[in-house]
C-alpha cells in the first residue's frame, strides 16, 4: 500500500463533509486535533482509533475507512467528549453520524450492534414498548452467543424484574405509522 | 451668487491624454456661478499657483474648483495657495480626473464626460461652501501613564528622559506589575526583580516623574493636548510624609491576610507593603481587613508607630489634574482556571496556575524558593504542564494564543530540573510556539538538556486519587490516551484583559475588542495609538504579550506621546459636525455612534406656545470631533451635520450629477 | 404538586424498584403523578443510532399525549428517557422541525410540555426545610457516593447540573442525613450502552466507577439511573473478578433511600430485589435506630 493521496482523497470526499454538516451540524474543519475528546474517552480503550482519529480521517478524506471502522459502535455515546471539546466541533454527534451513514453505506462493521438495533426497534414498532426480556433472548439466540447475563437471569425473575409477557401500548397503529411516516420522508430502512 | 474659479489641470501628460483639458475648462464656463474658468499643464507648480491667486484677485472669487489629481495629494497645496491669496482655504474644492478618471479609463471621450460631470459636482458643492476657520490650542505639556508595570514604567522614563513631566499612576500600592511577581524571565534567565527594582527605583527618583501609587482615574473630560483628569487617591490610613518605612507596624499587627502578591500561598498583615522591594516601600492600611478600621478595635499599629503617621482619619481624595497625552498600560489578568471544572481546577489545591509556581520558586516567595505543593507542603517529583488553559478554547470563550505561557511553560520546566535534579517535567501542548529571538534554542535545550517530556495533547481530565493527581490526555502523535500520576499540576493559565478594562476604556473614550483588549489605531501601521488623539496604548493591555514585546512597544507609546507634547501648539479641525438644535430630537442616536466620544446630549430651554419647556438637543464637542461624519449619517431627522460636507451640499452635488 | 409520569420501559422491568419507591415517596410526600396514557417507549438507546427524524418523533408523540392531557411537566425517572425526551423538546423548539414531527407522528404538537428528570422534581421543587422535616430515620453516617451517569448532565442542551461536578443529588443526600463523599467519577459513563452489544468493553467502564467510589471511601453509591443500577448492581461480581479486589457496594435509587428516611418498609421499596445485598448497610447504620 503506498502513501495516501490526499490531492485525491480530499477532493473526493468533499460532499461527505458538507452532508456532515448539513445534516447533522458536525463541521469537521472546526478539528484542531487537539486530543481533549478521546483523552477523556471512556471508551477509548476498546477503539482501534480514537474518537480524534476518526475526526482526522474523515478530514483526509478516508471516508469508506472510517464508516467501516469497528471503533464508531465501541462509542458509548456518553457525550464526554463533546462536553469537554474546546471547539465545539460535537465529536459524540459526529461518531453517531457515522453509525447512521455506516448503515446507509450498508458498512456495519459490528453486527452485535446492528442485530441489537434491528431488535429494539422492532420491538418498539410491534408493541410501542421496548420488551426486555424478548429483545435479550432474540438478541442471545440471533447472535449465536451466549448472552453473558444469562446468569442473572433467574435471579432477575425470582425479583419480579422480568416479565415474560410483553407490555402493549393500546394505539400501537400509531407506532406502524411514526415508522411508516420516517421511512417515507427519510428513505431507508429503520 | 458666489462668483467661482474653475483651474483644469493637465497634469502633464497624465490627465490631458485621456481628457480633452480645454474643452472641459470650455464647458465649464456655462456652470452656474462660474466668472472664470482655464486650463493649465501644471497646477500645483509655482507658475499654476500664481496664476490662481492672481485670478482670485483680479475676479474677485469667492470660491474656486481644481480639477486635478486627488485631494489626498494637492488639497492642502491649494488651500494654502488661496489663503495666501486672502480667500478662507476651505472655499476651494478640488475634483480628483486623475485616479479616478484619466488613470483608469482609455477612451479620450468619455474621459472628457466624466471630467465635465466631475467638475459639474465640484461647482455646485463649492458654490454652497463657507468660509471655515480651525483654532489653535496650546498643548499641557505633561503626561499621564497609567497603570505602573513594566510597559508603563518604561513609558514614563522614555518620556521623562525626553524632558517632559511625566505622573505615573498606579491603582496598587506598588508599581511594578506582574513581572515583580515573575521569578526569573525567559530566555536569558535572569532573575526578574534584578532587572525590574532598578527601574522601578529610577521611575520613583527621576526628577520629571511623579509616582501617584493607590490611586485610580475616575473621569476624563478634555481632549488632546488637553485632557482634564479625575483622579481619586485612596485612602492610605499612613501619611507617608511622616512615615519612614521602619515597618514595626507591619510587625506587631495581629490580622493575618492571605497575600494577593503571592498567589495567597502566604499571608500578609492588615497594614503592608506588598513585598520588601515595593515602591513606595511604606506601608498602607488594607481598610477591609483592619480591625481598627472594620470594628474600632486594636490600633496597635497607631501605638507602635514612632513618627506618629497612622492616622485612621485618612480620607479618599479626589484631585484634577491636566495632561496632554495619556499612555494607558494597564496589563492584564490571568484566567480564572475555575472555569475548567474538569481539571478540579479551583478545587484541588495542588492544581495550580503559572504564577503560583512563579511565587513557589522564588527565593524571596512564600516557601523561601523551595518547591512544596500548597496541600501539605510535599515537595513535588512528578510535575504535570497543561498548556493553552483559557487560551485557544472557543468553548471558554478565549480563542486567542496567550503568547507567553509556551515561552514560560519551558522556563518553568527548566527551572524545575536545576532546582530538583530528580524531578520530571511533562508538559502537554498543542502547539509549541516560540516566534522570539533566541527562544526557540531555548525550547530545544528545555528537551535536550531539562529532559522535559514534551506530548502533544490536550488534558481531559485531573482528579485526585489519594495524595496522587491523575492526569488524563491523548498522545495525539501516538494515538493513545495516556495517564500520569502527578505530585503537582500546572496549568498554563492564559492572560484576560483586566475584569474592569472596559470601563477605563468608556471613561477615556478608547474602543476594545470583544474580549476587552484595547483596539489599536491600525494593526499594523498604528500600533500604539488608538482612534482617540492624544491616548496611547502601551504593553498587555493591548493583547497578551511578553517582556521584550511589552517594553519596545512601551517605548513607541513614549515617543507618540514625547512627539505631541514636543508641539507648540495643535490646531483644530475645521470640518466638524454641527448640530442643527431646531430640529434635532434628541435622541441620542449620534452619541452611542460617535467613536470619539465627542457628543454629548444637552438639556436646552425654549419657550414653546408662550411657556418655558425643557428639550434634550445633541452638541458636539468641536475641540473632539475628528469630522468622521459617521453620526450625520445616523441622524434620523437630518439635523446633524459635518461641515464642509452638508447635507445640503451632497444634496447639490447629486443634483449636478443627474442634470446632465 | 401535580406532575405527568413517564415511567419508561424499564420499570416495568430491571429498575422495577426505582418505580416501587417513587410511587411510595411520592405518595408520602402529597405529589400527584399521573401517567400519560397510553404513553410509547422513547427509542432510548437505538433509535438516535439509526435516523435522527425517529429519535425526535418517538418521544414527540409522548409529549404531544402530555399536551392533550394538559400535562405542564413530565416527571421522567429514567435519565436515558430523560434525555431523549428533553432532547426532543429542545429539538421541538425549531418551527420546520415542530412542522415535520407533527406530520410524522400524525398529531400536533406545540412543545409546551416541559420534560423534568425526577431527582429535579424531588430535589429542587421540594423545599428543602419541608424535606428536612419529613425526615424520621436521618440517614447519619451513611456515606453515599452520587453517581449521575452521562445522560441528565450531557449535552449542554438537556444538562440539569454541571458536567463535572454535579451537586444536585449530593444536596438531596445531605438533607436526608447521609454524607456525600467526594469523587471524581460522578459523571463518568458506565458503558450501560454497550452492556449487550459489547460485554467486555462495558464491564471494563463498569468497573472503573465502582473502583473509583470505593477509593473515595463510599460505603453505597446512590443513582438517578435504571441503567447505570442494573449495571452497576449486576455486574459488582464480575466487576470484582476484573479488578481483583472486593467491592461489595449496594447500589441504590436516590428514591430508596428517600423512602427509608422518610420510614417506609424497606419491602415496600423495592429494597430486597438487589443483586448486592442491600438492606443490612441500612439496617446496621444508625439511620434504623
Ligand atoms: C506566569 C507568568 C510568567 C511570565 N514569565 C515571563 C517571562 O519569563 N518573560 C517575559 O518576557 N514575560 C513573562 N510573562 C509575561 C509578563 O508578565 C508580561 O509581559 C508583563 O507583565 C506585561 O507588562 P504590563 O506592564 O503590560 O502589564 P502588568 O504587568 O499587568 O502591569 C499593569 C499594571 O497596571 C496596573 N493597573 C491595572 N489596571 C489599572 C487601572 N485601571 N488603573 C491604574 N492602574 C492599573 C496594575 O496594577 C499593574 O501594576 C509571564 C507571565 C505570566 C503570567
Ligand atoms: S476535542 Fe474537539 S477539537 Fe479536540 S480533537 Fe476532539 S473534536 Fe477535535
Ligand atoms: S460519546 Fe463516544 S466517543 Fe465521545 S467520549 Fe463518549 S464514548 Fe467516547
Ligand atoms: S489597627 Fe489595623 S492595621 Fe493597625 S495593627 Fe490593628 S489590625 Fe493591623
Ligand atoms: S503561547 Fe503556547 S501555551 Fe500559550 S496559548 Fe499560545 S500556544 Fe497555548
Amino acid at each position: 500500500m503506498g502513501p495516501i493521496q490526499l490531492s485525491m482523497t480530499v477532493a473526493s470526499s468533499q460532499d461527505f463533509r458538507d452532508r456532515l454538516k448539513k445534516e447533522y451540524g458536525v463541521d469537521v474543519s472546526l478539528c484542531y486535533q487537539c486530543g481533549k475528546c478521546s483523552a477523556g474517552c471512556p471508551a477509548a480503550f476498546a477503539m482501534e482509533h480514537t474518537v480524534r482519529q476518526m475526526l482526522r480521517m474523515v478530514q483526509s478524506g478516508l471516508v469508506q475507512e472510517s464508516l467501516s471502522s469497528y471503533s464508531i459502535w465501541s462509542c458509548a455515546g456518553c457525550e464526554t467528549c463533546s462536553t469537554r471539546c474546546p471547539r465545539q466541533v460535537d465529536p459524540a454527534k459526529f461518531m453517531e453520524a457515522l453509525r447512521i451513514e455506516a448503515k446507509k453505506a450498508g458498512l456495519v462493521a459490528d453486527k452485535n450492534a446492528d442485530l441489537f438495533n434491528d431488535l429494539f426497534l422492532n420491538s418498539v414498532k410491534d408493541t410501542g414498548r421496548l420488551h426486555e426480556v424478548g429483545m435479550i433472548a432474540r438478541f442471545n439466540i440471533l447472535s449465536g452467543q451466549l448472552f453473558k447475563d444469562a446468569e442473572h437471569a433467574p435471579g432477575l425473575f425470582t425479583q419480579g424484574k422480568l416479565s415474560i409477557l410483553p407490555h402493549k401500548i393500546k394505539n400501537t397503529e400509531a407506532m406502524a405509522k411514526i415508522f411508516a411516516n420516517v421511512q417515507k420522508k427519510r428513505g431507508g430502512k429503520s | 451668487m458666489k462668483r467661482i474659479g474653475v483651474f483644469v489641470c493637465h497634469c502633464g501628460s497624465n490627465i490631458a491624454n485621456t481628457v480633452h483639458c480645454e474643452k472641459v475648462a470650455q464647458v465649464a464656463k456655462d456652470f452656474p456661478g462660474v466668472v472664470l474658468s482655464t486650463d493649465y499643464k501644471y497646477m500645483c507648480s509655482e507658475p499654476g499657483q500664481v496664476m490662481i491667486q492672481e485670478a482670485i484677485r483680479e475676479h474677485n472669487l469667492d470660491g474656486y474648483v481644481v480639477a486635478a489629481c486627488s485631494p489626498r495629494m494637492h488639497e492642502p497645496t491649494f488651500r494654502k495657495c488661496a489663503a495666501r491669496a486672502g480667500m478662507n482655504p476651505y472655499m476651494v474644492e478640488q475634483v480628483n480626473i486623475r485616479e479616478q478618471c484619466s488613470w483608469v479609463h482609455a477612451d479620450k471621450e468619455k474621459g472628457t464626460e466624466k471630467s465635465i460631470d466631475l467638475l459639474r459636482m465640484g461647482v455646485a458643492k463649492v458654490v454652497k461652501n463657507e468660509p471655515l476657520y480651525s483654532t489653535t490650542i496650546p498643548v499641557t505639556k505633561r503626561s499621564l501613564v497609567i497603570g505602573g508595570g513594566i510597559a508603563g514604567i518604561q513609558a514614563a522614563l522614555d518620556i521623562a528622559n525626553a524632558g517632559y513631566p511625566v505622573t505615573l499612576l498606579d491603582r496598587e500600592h506598588t508599581i511594578g506589575g506582574r513581572m515583580a511577581q515573575v521569578d526569573k524571565t525567559f530566555p536569558t534567565l535572569d532573575c526578574s526583580a534584578c532587572i525590574l527594582t532598578p527601574k522601578m527605583v529610577e521611575a520613583a527618583q527621576h526628577p520629571n516623574i511623579e509616582l501617584m501609587t493607590y490611586a485610580e482615574v475616575e473621569a476624563v473630560d478634555g481632549f488632546v493636548g488637553n485632557f482634564d483628569v479625575t483622579i481619586r487617591k485612596k485612602a492610605r490610613y499612613v501619611d507617608f510624609d511622616k512615615c519612614t518605612g521602619c515597618g514595626a507596624c507591619t510587625e506587631k499587627c495581629p490580622k493575618k491576610v492571605p497575600s494577593e502578591f503571592e498567589m495567597e500561598l502566604g499571608v500578609r498583615k492588615a497594614i503592608y507593603t506588598p513585598f520588601p522591594q515595593a515602591v513606595p516601600n511604606k506601608p498602607i492600611i488594607d481598610a477591609n481587613h483592619c480591625r481598627y478600621l472594620l470594628d474600632g478595635k486594636c490600633g496597635i499599629c497607631k501605638k507602635v508607630c514612632p513618627t506618629g503617621a497612622v492616622d485612621y482619619e485618612q480620607k479618599d481624595e479626589l484631585i484634577m489634574e491636566r495632561f496632554g497625552a495619556i499612555v494607558v498600560a494597564t496589563g492584564f489578568e490571568q484566567f480564572d482556571i475555575s472555569a475548567y471544572e474538569e481539571y478540579g481546577a479551583g478545587k484541588i489545591p495542588d492544581v495550580i496556575t503559572g504564577l503560583h509556581l512563579e511565587r513557589l520558586m522564588n527565593a524571596s516567595g512564600p516557601t523561601a524558593g523551595k518547591i512544596k505543593r500548597p496541600s501539605d507542603g510535599k515537595v513535588p517529583e512528578k510535575i504535570v504542564f497543561v498548556k493553552c488553559v483559557g487560551s485557544r478554547d472557543e468553548a471558554k470563550g478565549r480563542p486567542y494564543c496567550s503568547k507567553a505561557c509556551c515561552m514560560y511553560v519551558a522556563k518553568h520546566a527548566t527551572l524545575l530540573k536545576e532546582k530538583m535534579p530528580n524531578s520530571k517535567s511533562y508538559i502537554f501542548y498543542m502547539d509549541v510556539r516560540t516566534p522570539g529571538k533566541n527562544y526557540e534554542e531555548f525550547y530545544a535545550r528545555t528537551q535536550n538538556e531539562y529532559d522535559a517530556q514534551y506530548i502533544r495533547g490536550r488534558v481531559s481530565k485531573i482528579f485526585q486519587v489519594g495524595d496522587k493527581l491523575i492526569v488524563r490526555g491523548e498522545d495525539s502523535l501516538l494515538g493513545r490516551p495516556v495517564e500520569i500520576e502527578a505530585d503537582l499540576v500546572v496549568l498554563a493559565a492564559g492572560m484576560d484583559p483586566r475584569s474592569d478594562a472596559k470601563d477605563l476604556a468608556r471613561t477615556l473614550g478608547i474602543s476594545y475588542d470583544q474580549h476587552g483588549w484595547f483596539t489599536e489605531a491600525h494593526p499594523k501601521l498604528q500600533p500604539v495609538e488608538t482612534h482617540t488623539a492624544g491616548i496611547y496604548l502601551a504593553g498587555a493591555c493591548q493583547g497578551p504579550k511578553d517582556i521584550p514585546d511589552s517594553v519596545a512597544q512601551a517605548s513607541a507609546a513614549a515617543v507618540k506621546a514625547a512627539g505631541l507634547l514636543s508641539k507648540p501648539e495643535l490646531t483644530s479641525e475645521a470640518m466638524t459636525a454641527l448640530c442643527d438644535e431646531a430640529i434635532c430630537s434628541g435622541c441620542g442616536l449620534c452619541q452611542s455612534i460617535c467613536p470619539y466620544k465627542s457628543i454629548e446630549i444637552k438639556s436646552v430651554n425654549e419657550r414653546y406656545h408662550g411657556q418655558m419647556r425643557q428639550r434634550r438637543v445633541s452638541n458636539v464637542n468641536q475641540g473632539l470631533c475628528q469630522g468622521c461624519g459617521a453620526c450625520t449619517v445616523a441622524c434620523p431627522s437630518g439635523a446633524m451635520n459635518l461641515k464642509g460636507f452638508t447635507n445640503d451640499q451632497i444634496l447639490a452635488e447629486v443634483d449636478a450629477l443627474c442634470q446632465r | 404538586m401535580k406532575y405527568g409520569l413517564y415511567p419508561g420501559c424499564s420499570l416495568n422491568g430491571t429498575g422495577i424498584e426505582y418505580g416501587l419507591s417513587t410511587k411510595a415517596v411520592a405518595q408520602k410526600l402529597g405529589i400527584d403523578f399521573v401517567e400519560i396514557p397510553d404513553w410509547n417507549c422513547c427509542g432510548a438507546s437505538s433509535a438516535h443510532n439509526r435516523n435522527h427524524l425517529l429519535s425526535v418523533a418517538l418521544p414527540a408523540r409522548n409529549l404531544a399525549l402530555a399536551e392533550q392531557h394538559g400535562i405542564d411537566q413530565i416527571a421522567v425517572p429514567c435519565a436515558a428517557c430523560y434525555q431523549r425526551m428533553k432532547a426532543a423538546e429542545v429539538a421541538l423548539r425549531d418551527e420546520a422541525t415542530r412542522q415535520e414531527v407533527g406530520e410524522v407522528i400524525e398529531m400536533n404538537v406545540e412543545g409546551k410540555s416541559r420534560t423534568r428528570a425526577l431527582v429535579e422534581v424531588f430535589a429542587n421543587d421540594l423545599d428543602a426545610d419541608f424535606l428536612s422535616s419529613v425526615v424520621v430515620r436521618p440517614l447519619s453516617g451513611l456515606k453515599v457516593a452520587s453517581y449521575y451517569g452521562c445522560l441528565l448532565v450531557k449535552p449542554a442542551q438537556v444538562a440539569i447540573d454541571s458536567p463535572e461536578n454535579p451537586m444536585i443529588m449530593d444536596k438531596l443526600m445531605a438533607a436526608l442525613g447521609a454524607t456525600p463523599v467526594e469523587w471524581s467519577y460522578k459523571t463518568e459513563c458506565c458503558g450501560g450502552s454497550l452492556a449487550i452489544t459489547r460485554p467486555e468493553a462495558s464491564l471494563g467502564m463498569t468497573a472503573n466507577v465502582l473502583k473509583y467510589a470505593k477509593l473515595a471511601g463510599a460505603d453505597c453509591i446512590v443513582t438517578p439511573c435504571p441503567l447505570c443500577t442494573s449495571n452497576l448492581d449486576m455486574r459488582q461480581k464480575a466487576a470484582e473478578g476484573l479488578l481483583g479486589m472486593e467491592l461489595g457496594l449496594p447500589i441504590y435509587y436516590f428514591t430508596e433511600l428517600m423512602g427509608v428516611a422518610l420510614g417506609l418498609e424497606m419491602s415496600q421499596l423495592g429494597l430486597t430485589k438487589h443483586f448486592v445485598e442491600a438492606t443490612s448497610l441500612l439496617k446496621n447504620s444508625p439511620a434504623a435506630q
